[in-house]
C-alpha cells in the first residue's frame, strides 16, 4: 500500500543557518540534482542513508538534527 | 529576495523531460498508426487492412522523434542539469517495472493467439498495443512520481 513518508527534516532551516546556502549548492556538495534536494526538503522523497549522512556532514551536525522520525525520541529515552 | 526562497520552483531534470517526451511520442505514434489503419480499412474487415508499412513507419518514426526531441530539449536549455542521480534511477526503475507488465501481457497474448491460429494482423497489433501501453503507463508513472512523492510501501 502506498503511504506518505513520516520522515521530516530541517534542511531548509539548516541551509538558512549556513549563510543561506542554496539548494543548488547543497545538491552539488552531495552529488544529486537540485530537484532531488527540493523533493527531500519538501518531504516528497526519503533519501538513502548515504545521502542523509552526506547532508548531515555538509551542515556538520548529527543525523538526528537533520532528519526526524515520529516516535524515535520517545523510544530512545 | 532571499536566494533561499526559490524552494518550490518547478524545474525538470533531463530525465523528467525524457519521460514527458517518450509519453507524448508514444501516444502520438500509436494514435497516428490507428488513424492510418482505420482509414485504410475503409469499410472492409479490419484484418484485411494493409497495416505492416504503417506499423513499421510508426515504430521507426517514434524512435527517431524521441531521439530528436531529446537532443532539442538539451540544446534549447544547455545550462540545464544533465545529471542523473539516485532518485532519477529509482523513478526510472519504478516506471520500467510498471511498464514491463504490459510487455509480458502482450507477449503471452501473442503466443496464445498464434497457438489458436489467429490472423497475423491481430497478433502484430496486440503486440504493438501492449508496447504502446507499456511506454505510456511507464512514463505516466515516472511523471507522476517526479511531480508528486515517491511511494512508500
Amino acid at each position: 500500500m502506498v503511504k506518505p513518508t513520516r520522515v521530516t527534516n530541517r534542511i531548509r532551516a539548516l541551509r538558512f543557518a549556513h549563510d543561506e546556502m542554496t539548494q543548488a549548492e547543497l545538491a552539488e556538495r552531495i552529488g544529486v540534482t537540485r530537484q532531488t534536494v527540493i523533493a527531500i526538503e519538501q518531504g516528497r522523497y526519503s533519501p538513502s542513508l548515504e545521502i542523509a549522512f552526506q547532508i548531515a556532514h555538509v551542515f556538520k551536525v548529527p543525523l538526528e538534527e537533520v532528519f526526524h522520525y515520529p516516535g524515535s525520541q520517545e523510544e530512545t529515552t | 529576495m532571499s536566494k533561499i526562497l526559490y524552494i518550490t520552483e518547478k524545474v525538470m531534470t533531463l530525465e523528467e523531460k525524457r519521460a514527458w517526451i517518450r509519453l507524448v511520442v508514444a501516444v502520438a505514434a500509436y494514435g497516428g498508426y490507428v488513424v492510418v489503419v482505420l482509414g485504410r480499412a475503409a469499410g472492409r474487415p479490419l484484418a484485411e487492412a494493409p497495416y505492416a508499412a504503417a506499423l513499421l513507419w510508426s515504430v521507426g518514426a517514434a524512435i527517431v522523434a524521441a531521439i530528436v526531441a531529446e537532443v532539442v530539449a538539451g540544446a534549447v536549455n544547455p545550462k540545464a542539469s544533465r545529471a542523473k542521480d539516485v532518485r532519477d534511477r529509482e523513478i526510472g526503475r519504478l516506471g520500467d517495472h510498471v511498464g514491463q507488465s504490459f510487455v509480458t501481457i502482450g507477449a503471452v497474448a501473442a503466443m496464445l493467439m498464434a497457438v489458436a491460429g489467429w490472423d497475423r494482423f491481430w497478433i502484430a497489433n496486440v503486440i504493438y498495443l501492449c508496447f504502446a501501453l507499456s511506454a505510456v503507463l511507464g512514463n505516466v508513472t515516472k511523471v507522476i512520481v517526479y511531480r508528486g512523492s515517491f511511494p512508500q510501501w
